[in-house]
Formats: C-alpha cells, structure tokens, sequence
C-alpha cells in the first residue's frame, strides 16, 4: 500500500479552482493540519519532558501543576507567550529581526517533509531525501544569524557568530557520516535507506562494520552541535552571553526559536534512526502472523517502533544536557576540525575498503560490532548500578529529619 | 578605542561589551568593561560600587550590639564570619573574654556557614561553565545546612547569630547530633561531586591552565583566601594567625597543587574550595567532640561602652582575610568601622589576567575567584 501526503493533497484539491492555484492552497492546508496536529504536540510535549527529566537529574519537582503531572505546561507557556508585548528593540533591524524566527522555524519543520515514520507513512519520499535534509537543516543558520545581526546587540552578534561557525564546521562530520550510510544503501532515499536494513540490530547500519558504528557516534555528535545542544549550546550560552541570538526577543517570536529547538531535538532522534538504527523495520511476520495482511496493525506497529527508538536519542540528549558542561568556541572548532572530520573520513574509507572486500556485507563482523557495543553497554550499566549501589548515600533531601 | 590592522592589512575595530551589571553570570551586579578581539579579550575593567550600601557609615550611626546584624549584609553568603570579625574587634576593645563553650559554638556556626558558601562557589562555578546540573546538587546541600542554621539561630541566611562576648543561643545536643548527621551524609556527596563535575573532562579542559595566577602575582595583587592558597601560597588566619579555638584544631591548609594544569590556574581555584570543604567537616567533627559545658556568653553590658582605642581584627571568611578596623572613642558607638574584605582585591586581578583569554574564559576566571558583590561594595 503506498500512501504519500501528495495523494492526500491531490484528494483535497476541490475540482472548480484550477490546480496551480489549488495545490498550494490544499498544500498549506496539510500543512498546517501536521504542524498543529502532531510537530507542536511533539515540541510542547518534548519541552515538558526535557524539564521533567532533567528536574528529576537536579533533585527537583519540575511542572507539575497544569494538567496530569504538568503535560499541559507547554500550552500555558504558549498562551503565556502570545500575549506578551513582541519588542522591537528601535535600532533593530526591523524587517530581518522580524523574519528570522521564522526563517529557523522552516529549517526546522521542513526537515519533516521527508521524515518516514512507516512504510506508507512518510509526506515525500524524495529520491534525494537525505540530501534535502542536510540543506533544509541548515536553513537554520541563516534564520540564527539573521536575528543575531539583525538585533543590534554585541552578545546576540556573538551568538550568531558562534552559531554560524559552528554549525558550518559540523555539517562536515555530519555529511561524511551520512555518506557512510549512502555508500551501504546506495539511495539517497529516507524510504531507500530503511529498506536497506533490517529489523533485527545485527541488520541495521550502525553495526555493519566497526566503521558504521564510530560514523554513527560522529553523526550523533555532530547533530547535537547543529541543534546548539549542550555541550556544543555556545551560541546561547546563558552563562556567558546572556541569550545568545535570542537576546533581544520576546513573546512568540523567543518561542519560535525555542519551538524549533525543542522540535530539532526529535528531527535529530529521527535522522539518526533512519540512517543507523533501521527506521521503522518490523518482522516481516510475528507470532505467526504476517504482517502484511494487517496494513493498519503494521503501520501503527512501524510507526510505534520508529517512534520509540527516535524518542530514545530525545532522551540520550536530554540526559547529555543534564550532565556535561559547555565547551569553549575554540575547543569546539578544534573537536571538530582535528577530531571528528579525520575520524569521520577513516570510517568512510573503512566502510569502503570493507565493502570491496565483501560487497554484500559480513554477518560475522556486523555480530561482532554488536556483540561488542552490548558488551560496553552492560558494562557500563552496571558501573552505574555498582555507583548507585555501592557509593551513593542515601539520598533524601533533609537528611537529619 | 584602540585600533589594530591585521596581518591581512584589514582594518578592524576593538569591541566594546559590557558585562553586566545585569549579565547572568556575575554573580550579582557587577560591571566589567570588556574590549574585545572577536572573542578573545584585550581589556577587562572591572567597574564595582552599584550594590554600596554604606555598611562602615552605618556602624557610625549604631550602638556596639546594634550594629551586629548590619554585619550580615557585608556578605550574606558568609554572615556569620562577618559577625566574627566585628564581634571579635569589640571584644578586644572592651576586653570581653568569649566562654569555651561560646567559641566553640562561634566555630562550628562559622565552619557550618563555611561549607555553605563555599558550595555556592563550587555550584555556580559549575552554572558558570554550562553545568546546571552540579549546582542544583550544591543548593540541595546547602538547603541542609539552612535548615541546620535555622535550628541553631532561627534564621537561615543573615543570622546575627554572634554576640559580643558570646553566641545568642547556645548550640544544643540534638542539634549537634544533627550536625553530626549531617556530617555523614555530606562528605560522601563531595565524592559524588567529583564524579560529576570536577572528574569531567570537559570541565577540566575549560578550567585547567586557563587564567593563571602565579604566586608572585598573587602576593602582589594582595589575594587572599582560596585565590591565594591556589597560587601555592599556604597562608591561612586560621593557623597562621591564630584565633578563637583554632590553634586546639587539627586541620590542614590546602594548597593548589596544580593537579590539571599550572598551580594557580582556574581548576586549582576550584579545586582548593572543594578540599576546604572536607577539612571544614574534619574542623566540625573534632568541635562537635570538644565542646565543653559551661555558658555560651559572657556578661556583657547593654550599653556597652568599650574604652578609646583602635583595633585590627583578622578572620579566615570563606572568601579570604576578612579584616575589621574599628576604632572607639569611648561611646556608645564605634567611632569608625572600616571592614577589608577578599571579594575587592580579587577583583583587581583580573584587569591584569584577563588580556588574551577568550570571553568564556573571562566568566570562568569571574567564578574562580568567587567574587561576591555585596563583599565587594559593602
């Protein structure tokens, strides 16, 4: 069953208004409809999580009183947020001052377009999907850059600076790990890039190889320095320049920017599962029932997997947040340009050189990798438990009542 | 403003920023004058005075037991050792002689209040560098020892604890029991800080060989403290100028060693502060286990009205040498009270450290230093 948003679009188009008039109109009308039904949601409620998470890390209660547990806390912000006064600092420049969140925001909610959250579930699934992704992701350093020129404030011109240069900078470790994948998949497709893994992780391409594995850490790394999160959040260092390119907003427009942040965060958990942990892949049959008679069991259960495992990178980055300390500009461009980009073009030509040797992949390496990555990941699970365990006191907050 | 045309024969501008006194990370209001290269430093100046609270000219104006709790205000962060010094200087004018248990009473409040701020310092440093996460574990401890404060003396940041000749409330035995309790709980948590903030590698990238202090620069700027014992200068009031019931006290002065980098970088700042706060536990225990019975304050008059005469009065603050001038002319009333206080001569170092270290460098040097703004301006 094939099923993309072009056909929904195409369904919508009434019949008496011509179509190059039309298509636009119905095109909007999708757009908004995911915009509000699902990417504000996902935002809001990754918002909420993120301060959830990481109150729980810092000892602290966190929003609870809006709603169940505070999942409504991002709506009141939001209403909170229209009804400020949207300030125009009067040397601004006014017009780019007023266009730049916008500008983020499309970065961000275009990389949607080509987002496969199932087999039939994905809005286009362009023949250069993951190309469009790398440049409509970038889109967000113009919108970052803009509103730190156009502000007229030394620390917001900083943090744009500081964004430009180093979203520039990691968009090279991020590309040659993604060339990584191409080389496996031989697609530029999102849809392409899925269908060339499997469901089970001895299939997906973050264990193909050694390679793959180390891309998959350079990729993951170089998308949290494209998404300003911490330890690479310079551009708004709160500590050092006050807000960064956000100094001079208010109201919904400081929104915007925090909306396509919080919304990146997932785009990031959905990239990184596309392109190394299988995507949406499920067995082709489960407990003796074929899938693919039971299209709409499928597509929720792809869309729930695919699901799951983006959501978990939220999480790993949330919990990065919550631990580390921030780097220093030049540090960052020296991870970045002595580190990452070399180490990023070893796994390439790794990947090359094993894909000579055996074309059609290797089982026994790709179960070693895996076997490999369980084993430090047991072992550091238990290092935690041992430090939970072992020498941690008792923690409660008044401890002598 | 200067100008400088580049090796590409480009002609370019110094940046003029001004840091603070609303910015985020100077820790109250403080205001530095930052040329800048991009964002490496040429000139930082440091501009103090908007949190004066003309706490000396208000001694003026005050009887000997009532200017006690103006004291906190010099540094709230350390009140206690504010109320220290003046007590201690009114003590000696009129010579009042302080009871054992008093002493005692007077040094776990002030060592207590020692851990407190220097966790502040520790935590913000930590906010400072992009880790929220330490200080909110910092203030979770602190909260404890407020909470011990307010057992002690009903009050839980400026106490106006110390009398002269004594303590208000003698330090009872379920309190001390707590404070024991306490004592257990906290000094496997400094471990945990560890783990969490200064084991971290990025921490130590930013703070190791950044914003050196050498020990000749130290002596000369007049540091004192944590800042100067991180320079590899091992001077500390409490054992080399001995006061109260220190010199019956075994503890340890700790120097910077340079463990990460140079001695007197940032990294040994902070450092220093965190193995003060395990030598302040040990001072604790070994008073909890001294203390002797007896009263807690001397006889004093309400109108006291110590003999004329000056006196120099110098105590260990958290933030270094803290010194009180106070003179009498006989009164009721002092007839001039000049505190010194660590957080100022920190601050003018920095003009001399800050050329060629980057502005993220500047917020760190800020922060190692723990300045406090309301110890600086008083």
């Amino acid at each position: 069953m094939e099923f993309t948003v072009q056909d929904l679009i195409q369904a919508l188009l009434p019949g008496a208004i011509p179509a190059p008039v039309g298509y636009p109109l119905a095109a909007i009308l999708v757009a908004f409809a995911v915009l509000s039904a699902f990417v504000a949601p996902l935002a809001g409620v990754t918002s909420w999580l993120e301060r959830r998470v990481w109150a729980r890390m810092q000892s602290r209660v966190g929003p609870n009183r809006v709603g169940p547990q505070g999942i409504l806390q991002w709506l009141a912000d939001g209403v909170k947020n229209i009804q400020k006064e949207d300030i125009i600092p009067a040397s601004a420049d006014r017009k780019l001052f007023l266009l730049a969140p916008y500008i983020v925001f499309a970065g961000f909610i275009g990389a949607f377009v080509v987002i496969p959250f199932g087999s039939w579930l994905i809005p286009a699934d362009l023949n250069i999907g993951i190309l469009y992704l790398l440049a409509i992701t970038s889109l967000a350093v113009v919108g970052i850059l803009m509103a730190g020129w156009s502000s007229n404030n030394k620390w917001s011109l900083l943090g744009g600076m500081r964004s430009a240069a180093q979203i520039v900078s990691y968009e090279i470790p991020a590309g040659l790990s993604v060339l990584t994948v191409i080389f496996l998949s031989g697609t530029l497709s999102m849809q392409g890039i899925i269908q060339a893994q499997g469901w089970a992780p001895q299939d997906w391409f973050i264990f193909y190889n050694p390679f793959t594995l180390v891309a998959f850490f350079m990729f993951f790394t170089s998308a949290l320095a494209e998404g300003n999160r911490t330890p690479f959040d310079i551009p708004e260092a709160e500590s050092e320049l006050v807000a960064g390119y956000v100094t001079e907003y208010s109201g919904m427009r400081f929104l915007f920017f925090f909306f396509a942040e919080w919304g990146n965060l997932y785009v990031i958990g959905a990239i990184t599962t596309t392109l190394f942990l299988g995507g949406w892949q499920i067995p082709a049959t489960i407990f003796g029932v074929t899938m693919a008679e039971h299209p709409l069991a499928k597509g929720v259960l792809e869309f729930t997997v695919f699901f799951v495992k983006s959501y978990l990178w939220v999480l790993v980055a949330m919990w990065i947040r919550g631990t580390l300390p921030r780097v220093r500009v030049d540090q960052l461009m020296a991870m970045c340009w002595k580190y990452m980009v070399p180490i990023a073009f070893v796994c390439l030509f790794g990947t090359i050189v094993l894909l000579v040797i055996w074309p059609d992949g290797n089982p026994a390496l790709s179960l070693a990798t895996l076997g490999f990555t369980t084993l430090v990941l047991v072992y550091f699970m238990w290092r935690v438990v041992y430090q939970i365990m072992h020498s941690r006191p008792e923690l409660y907050l008044k401890p002598y009542v | 403003m200067s100008e400088a045309a580049g090796s590409t024969g480009l002609h370019t501008e110094d940046m003029t920023l001004n840091v603070g006194p609303q910015h985020p990370s100077t820790h109250g209001v403080l205001r530095f004058v930052v040329k800048t290269d991009g964002e490496v430093i040429n000139e930082a100046i440091p501009d103090v005075g908007y949190l004066h609270r003309s706490i000396e000219k208000i001694g003026e104006k005050c009887t000997w037991h009532g200017y006690v709790p103006y004291t906190d205000r010099a540094d709230y962060l350390a009140a206690m050792f504010a109320n220290q010094g003046f007590c201690m200087a009114a003590e000696r004018l009129g010579g009042v002689e302080v009871p054992p248990r008093g002493e005692y009473c007077r040094v776990i409040a002030c060592e207590l209040n020692r851990v407190a701020s220097h966790l502040i310092a520790v935590g913000t440093f930590g906010q400072d560098i992009g880790a929220i996460t330490p200080f909110l574990h910092a203030l979770r401890e602190r909260e404890s020892i407020n909470d011990l404060m307010e057992e002690i003396c009903g009050a839980r940041l400026t106490y106006n604890y110390l009398r002269i000749g004594g303590v208000g409330y003698d330090i009872k035995p379920e309190t001390c029991a707590r404070i024991a309790a306490f004592l257990d709980h906290f000094e496997p948590i400094v471990d945990e800080y560890n783990r969490l903030l200064s084991n971290n590698k990025i921490f130590i990238e930013r703070l190791a060989d950044v914003a050196v202090i050498s020990k000749e620069d130290a002596l000369q700027y007049n540091l004192v403290g944590p800042n100067l014992r991180a320079s590899g200068v091992q001077w500390d009031i409490r054992r080399d100028i001995p006061y109260s019931v220190y010199p019956e006290l075994d503890f340890e002065v700790p120097v910077g060693r340079g463990e990460r980098g140079t001695q007197g970088d940032s990294y040994d700042r902070y450092y220093v502060r965190i193995r003060e706060l395990l030598e302040s536990c040990r001072i604790l225990r070994q008073c909890l286990d001294k203390m002797p019975e007896g009263p807690a304050v001397a006889k004093v008059a309400r109108k006291f009205k110590p003999p004329a005469g000056e006196t120099y009065v110098r105590i260990e603050a958290p933030r270094g040498d803290m010194g009180y001038y106070v003179v009498s002319d006989g009164s009721e009333y002092p007839y001039r009270v000049r505190i010194r206080t660590g957080s100022f001569t920190a601050m003018s170092i920095i003009d001399k450290i800050s050329p060629g270290i980057m502005v993220a460098d500047l917020i760190a040097l800020i922060a190692s230093l723990d300045v406090d703004a309301p110890e600086i301006d008083r």
